[in-house]
């Protein structure tokens, strides 16, 4: 009988255990959902905005990313927030950078869970209406004998 | 409990953008974990971040439990004049981090 | 198909565990602050059987080696910071704190973390800074001696080894009877166990640079314990992970501070001569 690898790394996390019951993860739709709850009517573009992130993480458990929004930054004219999503997460909301004139520039890197491999998304909304999203998919590794 | 890490610049000019660097020791218990009875381990999380300079807000974080254990924050801030940072950590129990570091702006 | 005995699906994970491609250690180098230049790679010291060693930093991503580079963003920094405040508590029936014999850590306790373990005259066995901690608790301090991971044991140890951050490790195996611990502890390396059939040296020696899964497998150097693991988001202590190891052979394994893993940590210091001290390490 042909035991291809999917069946078989089920079966073996099965047999000790690790799968348990069934997680519900966030998907997609939840992550579009909450990007037009900050968005309203505004139309979600790309390009001022950039989010870094590993291609690769090396432990889930703490991947690196950072987002910044480039432009000057005035008393009027400011970028409000910058919230970080994932389409994977048991809850696809991570964080909200909140920003003032006084931040100087639209910078902030934070280190954050990642459930399996997938997509991080940012969402900045800027004082004028203008929201700006920028994506990347992140791979996430599963170690060695340990896991 | 460790106190927090934070990292500041001791001196700086007028108009100058500074980072800011800050680090706190908490478990961010994500509420998503179960003990060995299987029981689902109640979130307990840093929720909030604030940083005020001399009184004003510079930055925040509204923060939700995907952010690692020891969080990690990094930002930036303009100053023009010498004063206080104001660093605030709020738990989901209610209790507050407090921290201050000066800076001496010429 | 279904699995009807365990020795099935274990010998299946053993072949899934059949190490694949392989990719060489980084060619970086680790300066942490932009100032502290490590060696984290060395010619091996006489007698063992790899040529060049390499401190674990070499095999990680950019994202968990840029870490351990920067003091500041380093998570296992704040377990150093939590030690020094225990090394200036006081404790116990003489109400003294490690700092009053000892007085500053930098200066007392430079070069310390390099040179352990050591042998102890008084209780004919190697001593770690863990033990040697204890010893100082009890006979010095007139405090409870710190049950294996508990208390201040990590954070202690983490910051009385970063004294010595950046000196090369080295023993002195011609103390006592270092040498017959350094054999014993050569024996455990080598000897195969659990229902997987591995010894350290089958991951750590034979396939260091080749990837079990996802993990790249390094040569298993200590010079960096107590290490920051983002596994579990804090100070793992050297015994902890060499029981870590054991236990996912699938073997049972020995007590904190046994003889066979006090053998093995002589052993396995022994092997990382010549790299810097990097506690705390910053691994995945």
């Amino acid at each position: 009988m042909n035991l291809n690898r999917r069946k078989l790394l089920v079966r073996t996390l099965g047999t000790i255990g690790l799968l348990g019951t069934s997680k519900v993860f966030a998907t997609a739709e939840d992550v579009d959902a909450a990007i037009k709850a900050i968005a309203g009517d505004a139309e979600v573009t790309q390009g001022a905005l950039t989010l870094n992130a590993p291609e690769i993480a090396e432990n889930g458990n703490s991947v690196p990313i950072s987002v910044s929004v480039d432009g000057e930054i005035s008393d009027d004219s400011y970028v409000e927030s910058v919230t970080i999503f994932a389409d994977g997460n048991p809850r696809p909301e991570v964080i909200t950078f909140n920003f003032t004139p006084l931040s100087g520039e639209a910078f902030a890197a934070t280190r954050m869970r990642l459930a399996k491999t997938q997509n991080v998304i940012a969402v900045a909304k800027l004082s004028d209406g203008t929201v700006l999203s920028d994506t990347r998919n992140v791979k996430v590794t599963i170690g060695g004998c340990g896991g | 409990m460790a106190k927090p890490r934070i990292k500041v610049p001791k001196k700086a000019s007028a108009g100058d953008v500074i980072k800011i660097k800050a680090l706190v020791s908490h478990t961010m218990e994500s509420g998503q974990r179960k003990d060995k009875e299987g029981n689902v381990i109640p979130q307990k999380i840093i929720n909030k971040f604030e940083c005020t300079f001399n009184g004003t807000s510079v930055f925040g974080c509204d923060i939700d439990p995907a952010v690692s254990a020891n969080p990690f924050l990094e930002f930036r801030a303009k100053v023009a004049e010498s004063g206080t940072f104001k660093f605030m950590w709020t738990d989901d129990d209610g209790s507050v981090i407090e921290a201050e570091k000066s800076i001496e702006v010429s | 198909m279904h699995f009807t005995n365990n020795k099935t699906l274990f010998t299946l994970i053993g072949i899934a565990l059949c190490v694949t491609a392989s990719a060489t250690p980084v060619d970086e180098v680790l300066v942490i602050d932009e100032e502290l230049e490590m060696t984290t790679r060395v010619q091996a010291v006489e007698g063992h059987p790899i040529s060049e060693i390499y401190s674990g930093w070499h095999y990680r991503t950019p994202e968990t080696r840029a870490l351990e580079a920067d003091s500041f963003a380093n998570p296992g920094m704040l377990g150093v910071e939590q030690g020094e405040e225990i090394w200036h508590t006081v404790e116990g029936s003489e109400g003294k704190s490690c700092a009053s014999c000892h007085d500053d850590a930098a200066v007392s306790m430079k070069g310390v973390g390099a040179n352990y373990p050591k042998w102890d005259e008084k209780t004919q066995r190697p001593k770690n800074i863990e033990a040697q901690i204890n010893s100082c608790r009890v006979e010095n301090m007139g405090a409870e001696p710190y049950k294996f991971d508990k208390g201040g044991q990590k954070p202690l140890t983490a910051y009385i080894k970063n004294q010595s951050l950046g000196m090369p490790v080295e023993l002195d195996l011609s103390e006592g009877e270092m040498q017959s611990w350094w054999e014993k502890g050569k024996e455990t390396y080598y000897l195969r166990t659990g229902q997987l059939n591995l010894s350290c040296a089958s991951c750590h020696e034979q396939n260091h640079g080749k990837h079990i899964r996802a993990d790249h497998l390094s040569q298993g150097n200590v010079n960096g314990f107590p290490t920051y693991r983002l596994k579990q988001n804090k100070l793992i202590s050297l015994h902890n992970r060499f029981r870590g190891c054991i236990r996912d052979t699938r073997a049972e394994f020995p007590d904190a501070f046994s003889d066979v893993l006090m053998g093995l940590e002589v052993y396995t210091t022994w092997r990382g001569t010549g790299l810097s001290v990097e506690t705390p390490a910053v691994r995945q």
